[in-house]
């Protein structure tokens, strides 16, 4: 499926090349440097291009390309899923995924890449299972490893692979117990000039940091789960008994995954926890405009608004901004006419704002058209959709663990104000 | 230290590949994995290694796994290049592929089946099937990859890798089936006839397969069903409204009326497949949510598809390029079925922070849901987006105005109005887009529209962009005689720009020339003039042509004749107005969810997706009967006495390879009738069971004790060229416990081949046999070797029966010995004892024999003894007592030999038994045997 995998940087160079099935020149990606110059944004390059003998399908992520080569016809979607598991795979192991660290650690992504693909079809993907295989590199590991010339890679077939439970390695042991569990909702939502809601829908995730002994079948059950409207689950949840009984019961993989991801019915009617007062005005004829901005918190059941970023794209007559925070810092960009300013948290008492002019060209004619603003911001200890866990039970092992819950709220990749 | 002088970059370039030699053949493991590393490192970067070669392939007998791991990556990446040196390596993995530990096998055959040298075609072809048995499922997973490996290596071992394949399929571990249909799509998409018996299991499996796997056989299954199964979607084509009404209308009238026709039931298998789908669109993988919604798409029916429709938009929220193929395959639906994607509106508005591709797609399946209802709030949420920095995005928005406003005669007016607006808009590019909007609808409408485009007229001046330009001149032209005005008044103003315009704004204006001749020549005759006396001069050769046509076909002329009559008609005719569709009305064409519906072009190796059969082929196709618990006993038994017939085949007669063949076949039948006959009859499956496990092994050796006498049944001069041999296999029979199994080897020594061999009459009429099954043909030159079953009562009477061919019948006769009339029985020392003591007297038979001096010997003696009856020996603790047990095979009485050897080769020869007549039949025959050489 899979014919090979490229890895280009922001500059087009090609830094790193594997080969499934006999090897395809690197002029392939020829046809894949035109798309990316025709392209205005980085984003902008189509995920699927055609070439006369093969296919390009490639994800962008850290600002590197995954540029996968296919020869015929597989579902798109499959070679796209398979490229994001290989970031996230790279993310797991490395702490990041950037160039200079693909690079530092070219043998591991090379054996990891090798195991997680055999001619072109997935063979591992599981991060439980490629843990077993390959240690993830640490700091002590590459300097031992260096004296003693030992390995990093594990001698066993993962036990994973043959039994019933796949997604989880046997014979895990800890000294503590413990589970952790992350609510973290987000919001998106278009809210036009006057404040009014245009869409706005909560999407949430549960993500869970599990480290127990031996094989623990867990139990979660929720308060209100009739809130959860379409959900998506890890292979570990059993789903009939979420049909039946609204219970997510499964036994974990070992360590971070993502248990649920769920959305919130739009029936229920979404708050939007912080709003927006703004003043922007260009004069026809005059080289100045005016800017002004302030935000407020909204129905935040007493929780602070934290790390608020906003950022606006403004208008291309914008020469320069001259502004005055009342908290934070700011910044423009004169090239890209990006505005962002970093707020932090929103004090009810004293609201943030940001004041100011803003320089035009000289001569051009009136921007028509206010910016719109997108917001950033955290509220810790609450999920805005009202989700509560009810209770965690464990079965299938005698010692008590330690479990914790936790929830958060955050804006999505949009919460975007239209000012005009 | 020396390890660490190379890693200085300038060193490290300058004598890399003698260094890495240097590091790759010294003793240290250290040091060759250092070496190895950098290797790695190199072909990651796309430099060439394959210098390296000799010295890296010495590496692949490494202990160390890492090394070796590092080893197979530099092997699968040159081996191609350099197959000679690469054929070294290949004894490793064939050593590799026995090892006991699964994993090593499995990297073994993944390497070696990576590598593509045609040479070791046979070698990867005899380790795929070795593994496709193999008792790991992780082998066997790599075995499945492995075929599509050397299938591209080599086409031409199909019909062998079909033949794995079609084992594979069969394996039930989930680990194994999403590999094995991936190899089934890859080798043989077309062997649709290898699914039937797989296809229940591959359902009930689905949901535990690993998730790649579920997309593979989920898009398989799709195509599969479609050949299957028969449409679901028929009441809805033919005559939807009339079932709606019986739907709601719960009237008994109506519903008769619908009884007649046939109403559509859903096979089950094909409920199966959409029940087991169904809770897949709530995984984790959007490669699996999608093909599920596919599926459901191309197969479920129609009221059911809307169930995908959440968890495709759920998918929206996943990454960009994952959003940029839910929304290509969302566009193709919501043309066909708005209805699905209408409540879910407000998730394709689009975002300032979208990619301009997720934004057009978005644009697109916005005024694919566009209906009276909702048109309202499109609009509105289309007007923020004209306003919108992204130019391009603003024309598109343009056009898509456009489209509603053709789809949805209510607003044409409104739309129209706004277009007009954008007119006096800022931004050329939304100008320029709405007059070519403009244009396209008010061709479409044909009513009083001279305001607009008077005004349009009014702001030719201020445009500039070419096409705007051209479209207003066209629009002027064509509805001339409505702005009769104003439209001299701009062809006056192109004759002074002309020369500075460009080459489409000229074509125009050559037309609008022309136009305004025929209606207006009064006010516009030197115009035009002037206009064709440019273009005639104009350094594109187009517009000179144009001009030049133009002039014969509007100025009468001697010359220009007929045609200059019908200008007006050539000109002014009323032209079709454009179609707005949409670009994805075609694109279902394709399959949802394949490349080449996001291409919309047909990818290499697409599979069409066929229609639905008219009348669904045979149901019972999936059928899968199912095998006993007993019947893996029985099976290892009967495979148990294959291997000893076939020995004993070999032995007698020599008989050929075809003939063991067709015994095989027989043996195989045997093998599914046994089953039931051993529950019918529960007294002689009892008695069967009586016989302790141990027995069996002691019967093969028994058996293969000596040669197998063969007795003749039929000559070949009297069976008319058909001539029969037979010899009793020694084995119990399978078709019933009471029966001697005997073998019979028929063969052809005619120069006709001779059909229908079957047996006849038979005497006794109370005789029972079973017969062979009928041969159907025999060649001349050719045997066959069949199996039959007698009851002969444990009496030596001959079985008489006729030996029939299609012309002839001929009477044989089979006598058995009467030792052939046993079986083994196996028992200890103390058992013997315990039951001869209970037959004494009357039932016990002795002589005193003087034996050949070279059967002294207790092993000569069994052998002898072996020879003439089919009986178990007793393990004897007394050096002079031989002791042999057997039953007879009808009733099962016991037979007890034994023989206490006396000094100077005489010896006591007792059989002690309630079957007299049989004992001393048996008497003489031992007697026989062991007083002769």
């Amino acid at each position: 499926m899979i014919h090979s995998l490229f890895l280009v940087n922001a500059s087009g160079d090609i830094f790193l090349e594997k080969h499934w099935k006999s090897v395809v020149s690197r002029s392939v990606c020829d046809y894949f440097f035109e798309a990316q110059e025709r392209a205005t944004e980085p984003e902008n390059v189509p995920p699927v291009i055609p070439t006369p003998h093969h296919y390009l399908i490639s994800v962008l992520r850290h600002r590197i390309y995954f540029v996968a080569v296919i020869q015929s016809e597989v579902p798109p979607l499959f070679v796209i899923e398979f490229l994001h598991r290989v970031v996230d795979t790279f993310q797991d192991y490395f702490g990041v995924c950037t160039e200079a660290a693909i690079k530092d650690n070219v043998v591991v992504v090379y054996e990891l890449l090798e195991e997680m693909l055999d001619n072109g079809f997935p063979l591992a993907t599981e991060s439980n299972i490629l843990k077993e295989l390959i240690k993830p590199p640490t700091i002590l590991r590459t300097m031992v490893n260096t004296i003693t010339g030992s390995t990093n890679v594990g001698e066993q077939l993962p036990t994973g692979q043959l039994s019933v439970v796949p997604w989880r390695r046997t014979g895990v042991k800890y000294t503590n117990n413990e589970a952790y569990f992350d609510v973290v909702e987000e919001i998106d939502a278009i809210i036009d000039k006057s404040g009014s809601t245009i869409t706005a829908e909560i999407q949430g995730v549960i993500d869970a940091c599990v480290k127990l002994t031996g094989m623990p079948d867990l139990t979660l059950s929720f308060m209100n789960p009739r809130l959860l409207d379409d959900v998506s689950f890890h292979p570990c949840v059993r789903f009939k008994r979420w049909e039946a009984e609204r219970i997510l019961s499964f036994i974990p993989p070992d360590g971070n995954f993502r248990l649920l991801s769920y959305h919130v019915s739009s029936q229920n009617l979404v708050a939007i926890p912080v709003y927006v007062k703004h003043n922007i005005t260009f004069r026809e004829g005059s080289s100045q405009g005016r800017f002004d901005l302030t935000l407020g918190p909204k129905q935040t059941m007493g929780k602070a608004v934290e790390s608020v970023l906003v950022s606006s794209q403004l208008p291309r007559g914008v020469l320069n901004a001259n502004l005055n925070p009342s908290q934070g810092t700011y910044t423009f960009d004169p090239v890209t006419k990006l505005l962002s300013w970093d707020v932090g948290k929103i004090n009810p008492q004293k609201l943030p704002s940001l004041k100011g002019t803003m320089s035009l060209q000289a001569g051009a004619s009136k921007p028509d058209e206010n910016p719109t603003i997108n917001i950033q911001f955290k509220i810790q200890q609450m999920a805005i959709s009202g989700l509560k866990v009810n209770r965690l039970d464990m079965y299938g092992e005698k010692y008590k663990p330690f479990k914790g819950i936790k929830y958060m709220t955050k804006a999505g990749n949009l919460c975007q104000f239209r000012l005009h | 230290e020396v390890m660490l002088i190379p890693t200085r970059p300038r060193l490290f370039s300058v004598c890399r590949n003698e260094d890495l030699k240097e590091m790759l053949e010294s003793s240290k493991e250290s040091l060759k994995l250092e070496a190895m590393k950098r290797i790695v490192g190199l072909i990651a970067k796309g430099k060439n290694a394959s210098e390296l070669f000799p010295a890296v392939v010495k590496n692949v007998a490494s202990k160390n796994i890492e090394l070796k791991k590092l080893v197979y990556v530099y092997l699968v990446r040159y081996a191609e290049e350099q197959q000679d040196l690469a054929l070294l390596s290949i004894s490793t993995f064939q050593r590799a592929l026995k090892d006991p530990n699964q994993f090593i096998r499995a990297s073994a055959l993944r390497v070696l089946s990576s590598i593509r040298v045609p040479i070791i075609v046979p070698i990867m072809m005899l380790a795929i099937k070795e593994a496709a048995a193999d008792l790991s499922p992780y082998v066997r997973k790599t075995s499945a990859h492995a075929i599509q490996k050397l299938f591209s290596l080599d086409a031409d071992q199909k019909e062998q890798l079909i033949e794995v394949i079609e084992k594979l399929l069969k394996d039930k571990s989930t680990l194994v089936a999403g590999s094995v249909v991936m190899a089934f799509e890859e080798v043989c998409p077309d062997r649709i006839d290898l699914i039937h018996k797989n296809y229940r299991k591959l359902c009930n499996l689905l949901v535990d397969v690993e998730e790649w796997g579920q997309v593979v056989i989920i898009s398989m299954l799709t195509r599969y069903a479609r050949t299957q199964f028969t449409s679901p979607w028929k009441e809805v084509r033919g005559q939807s409204g009339e079932v709606m009404k019986a739907f709601y209308e719960s009237d008994s009238e109506e519903k008769k009326g619908h009884t007649e026709e046939k109403p559509y039931i859903m096979d089950p298998d094909h409920r199966l497949l959409l029940r087991n789908t169904k809770p897949l669109l709530q995984s984790r993988n959007t490669a699996v949510v999608m093909s599920v919604a596919q599926l459901y798409w191309h197969l479920a029916p129609k009221h059911e598809v809307s169930i995908v429709t959440k968890s495709l938009v759920r998918l929206l929220r996943s990454h960009r390029e994952v959003q940029y193929i839910v929304l290509q395959n969302i566009a193709t639906m919501s043309i066909q079925r708005k209805g699905m994607f209408e409540p879910f509106m407000k998730s394709f508005y689009v975002r300032s922070t979208d990619a301009t591709h997720i934004k057009t797609l978005k644009l697109e399946i916005l005024t694919n849901l566009a209906n009276e209802a909702n048109i309202s709030t499109i609009l509105r949420e289309f007007q923020t987006y004209v306003k919108s920095q992204d130019k391009a995005f603003a024309a598109a928005t343009i056009q898509a105005i456009g489209r509603c406003a053709t789809n949805i005669s209510e607003v044409t007016d409104t739309c129209l109005n706004g277009l007009v607006l954008l007119l006096s808009n800022r931004d050329e590019t939304v100008v320029a887009e709405s007059v070519v909007v403009i244009k396209k609808l008010l061709q479409t409408q044909p009513t009083q529209h001279s305001e607009i485009i008077k005004h349009m007229a009014k702001l030719f001046d201020n445009i500039t962009v070419p096409m705007a330009r051209a479209s207003i001149l066209w629009l002027i032209g064509e509805y001339c005689e409505r702005v009769p005005k104003i439209a001299p008044d701009v062809l006056r103003k192109m004759a002074k720009s002309f020369t500075a315009e460009e080459d489409i704004v000229k074509l125009q204006t050559v037309n609008l020339a022309a136009k305004l001749y025929l209606t207006n020549s009064k006010q516009t005759k030197l115009l035009t003039q002037y206009i064709l006396n440019l273009g005639k001069y104009d350094q594109n050769y187009d517009i000179r042509d144009r001009t030049r046509f133009i002039r014969q076909l509007i100025v009468p002329s001697e010359k220009s004749g007929a045609l200059n009559k019908y200008a007006r008609r050539i000109l002014l005719a009323p032209k079709p107005a454009p179609v707005l569709e949409s670009s994805f009305k075609d694109r279902d064409r394709f399959q949802l969810g394949t490349l080449s519906h996001s291409l919309n072009s047909k990818a290499t190796g697409y599979q069409e997706l066929s229609d639905w059969p008219a009348v669904a082929p045979d149901q019972s196709v999936r059928n899968v009967e199912i095998i006993e618990a007993s019947g893996s006993d029985s099976e290892e038994e009967s495979s148990e006495s294959e291997k000893t017939s076939s020995d004993s085949g070999k032995s007698s007669s020599g008989s050929e390879q075809s003939s063991s063949e067709s015994e095989l076949e027989q043996k195989k039948k045997k093998k599914t009738k046994k089953v039931p006959q051993k529950k019918s009859k529960p007294t002689a499956a009892d008695r069967y069971s009586e016989i302790p496990a141990v027995c069996w092994s002691l019967r093969v050796t028994t058996s293969s004790f000596g040669p197998v006498k063969t007795y003749e049944l039929l000559h070949h001069m009297t069976g008319k060229g058909l001539a029969a041999k037979y010899h009793f296999p020694r084995q119990p029979c399978l078709y019933q416990p009471s029966m001697v199994a005997v073998q019979v080897i028929l063969s052809n020594s005619s120069d006709h081949s001779l059909e229908e061999i079957h047996i006849g009459d038979r005497s006794p009429a109370s005789l029972s046999i079973h017969c062979f099954n009928t041969i159907e043909r025999l060649e001349p030159e050719a045997s066959v070797t069949v199996s039959m079953g007698i009851d002969f009562s444990d009496s030596t009477q001959a079985a008489n029966f006729q030996l029939c061919t299609k012309e002839d019948q001929f009477s044989v006769s089979i006598q058995p010995a009467v030792g052939e009339l046993l079986m083994p029985s196996s028992m200890t020392e103390q058992d013997f004892c315990k039951e001869q003591g209970k037959l004494q007297g009357m039932n016990e038979t002795s002589a005193t024999i003087t034996m050949e001096t070279a059967n002294a010997s207790s092993q000569a003696i069994s052998k002898q003894v072996l020879s003439v009856a089919n009986v178990g020996v007793v393990s004897s603790s007394q050096n002079n007592f031989s002791r042999f047990a057997g039953r007879t095979v009808s009733s099962g009485a016991l037979v007890l030999v034994s023989l206490e050897l006396k000094e100077s080769s005489t010896a006591l020869l007792t059989i002690n038994t309630e079957k007299t007549v049989m004992a001393s039949m048996l008497l003489r025959d031992i007697k026989q045997a062991l007083t002769q050489a």
